[in-house]
């Protein structure tokens, strides 16, 4: 039987933040729509992330921020993941981002930002286009 | 990705690219077809890793244990190769690993890799593609490999196949549990961890183990029984402890090649059941065969067990792949 190739997802909050709902609504959602949802918890370093998306091999990083931080912590974050050569990682931030950081993230080579009240088959949708034409 | 792809990344594991290991993984668990070629290149380079399995009940704690002596084994020089397999959700094929949470601090730590997995509906919980991850680890030459399961049912001995050392971790007040289940952890724990031992009744708990212990006939090793609280890195030596000893007997003893033994047994013939499976399924729906086999069963002109012996004939019909 040839087995399918199933999506995996790092759910990470860098930073500070307890406000976990938001990021443990999307890993629910994202493994109801059969993907692998490495689930990191709260407080993780921009270090710790990029090195769990190695070591689990992930198509996705989704990146839950709702501190303010967001301007100091994503960036780092792809900092890390193009000194260790793996860039090629899907960059996902959720979570309350001003319209003029959204455009700067995008810049710096966030993939895309979902706000407050985005439905989590849009995400959904979003992970599987972006993971399939990454392997075209 | 094709055979010399696999080649490269075979190399790069060897001299010890942490990358390479990790895609590896993801092959063995997402391309049959190239799971042989990377298995057939890294065996011979295994056999050297010291595999501990740890299962137990959901929410005793078995992850920061996994942490905490992870820590341990960190602090005498040891490398560390950790494999957590959590269920996958049978209704949506998706899963949550979230084992990971508990050994954060390990994380950026160079001489421990963590890799998380689902069981991916393989019977027994201890899939295929965690064996071969197994060796993936082992031959990148981490020192010792901790491979934690699923506490319920099958897994829990399945772990035995794979693990020189088995531990099982109960928590106090788990009395009547431990009678419902003594069949299958008395046969297959080394060593029993009485984990949160600051909770109350933990030495009733400890009581009905050695009551279960003293009714097995396991004669040349009997389980310690280790109280832990694994938050506060309480019984953590003494249970590093036990495993070396542990260790030492199973050496002393020649078990270990028994248990070399069992393990391949157990992966060779994984491997043919499901492989044939696969051949034998591809042989029948390609000639719509399986479907007018089993009409003849419904319609009675058949039975069942003479209508899998004539798909069982259709063996001689494979080619070798």
């Amino acid at each position: 039987m040839e087995e399918e190739r199933k999506i995996r997802v790092i759910i990470a909050k860098p930073g500070l933040n307890g406000h976990d709902r938001g990021a443990k609504i999307v890993a629910r959602a994202l493994r109801d729509a059969g993907m692998e949802v490495i689930y990191m918890g709260l407080r993780n370093t921009p270090e710790q992330i990029v090195e769990t998306a190695i070591q689990e091999d992930v198509d996705v990083i989704g990146l839950s921020i709702l501190s303010g931080a967001h301007m100091a912590l994503v960036p780092r974050v792809l900092e890390l993941l193009k000194e260790n050569g793996v860039e090629d990682k899907i960059v996902l931030v959720g979570g309350i981002i001003p319209k003029v950081d959204e455009e700067k993230l995008k810049e710096l080579g966030v993939a895309e930002i979902f706000g407050p009240g985005t439905p989590t088959d849009k995400m959904v949708e979003f992970i599987r286009r972006r993971v399939g034409e990454k392997e075209r | 990705m094709g055979k010399d792809d696999v080649d490269v990344l075979v190399h790069s594991l060897l001299s010890g690219d942490r990358k390479a290991l990790a895609r590896l993984i993801t092959l063995v668990e997402n391309r049959p077809q190239l799971r042989r070629e990377i298995v057939r290149r890294i065996h011979s380079y295994t056999g050297h890793a010291y595999v501990v399995g740890i299962t137990g009940a959901p929410g005793s704690g078995k992850s920061t244990l996994v942490d905490k002596l992870t820590g341990e084994l960190r602090a005498r020089g040891k490398t560390v190769g950790i494999i957590a397999i959590d269920p996958t959700s049978p209704f949506t094929g998706g899963a949550i690993l979230g084992d990971r949470i508990r050994m954060q601090s390990k994380s950026t730590d160079e001489g421990v890799f963590i890799r998380s997995m689902s069981t991916r509906g393989s019977l027994g919980g201890l899939s295929r593609a965690a064996h071969d991850a197994i060796s993936l680890l082992d031959a990148f030459g981490k020192d010792f490999i901790i491979v934690e399961t699923v506490g319920t049912g099958q897994a829990e001995v399945d772990i035995v196949d794979a693990a020189h050392t088995s531990i099982v971790v109960v928590t106090p007040g788990m009395g009547d549990e431990i009678q419902a289940i003594k069949a299958g952890i008395l046969e297959i724990a080394d060593i029993f961890v009485v984990n949160k031992a600051d909770l109350e009744n933990v030495d009733a708990t400890v009581m009905a183990l050695e009551m279960m212990l003293d009714m097995s006939d396991k004669k040349d090793w009997r389980p310690p029984i280790i109280k832990t609280i694994a938050t506060a890195g309480v019984g953590i030596k003494e249970l590093l402890h036990v495993i070396e000893r542990h260790r030492a007997h199973i050496c002393e003893t020649n078990e270990v090649e028994k248990i070399h033994y069992r393990r391949s047994k157990v992966r060779v013939l994984d491997i043919v059941r499901s492989e044939l499976m696969d051949r034998l399924m591809k042989e029948l729906e390609r000639g719509g065969e399986l479907d007018d086999i089993i009409k003849c069963v419904v319609e009675k002109k058949t039975d069942p067990y003479s209508a899998a012996e004539n798909i069982i004939m259709k063996l001689k019909e494979l080619k070798r792949v």
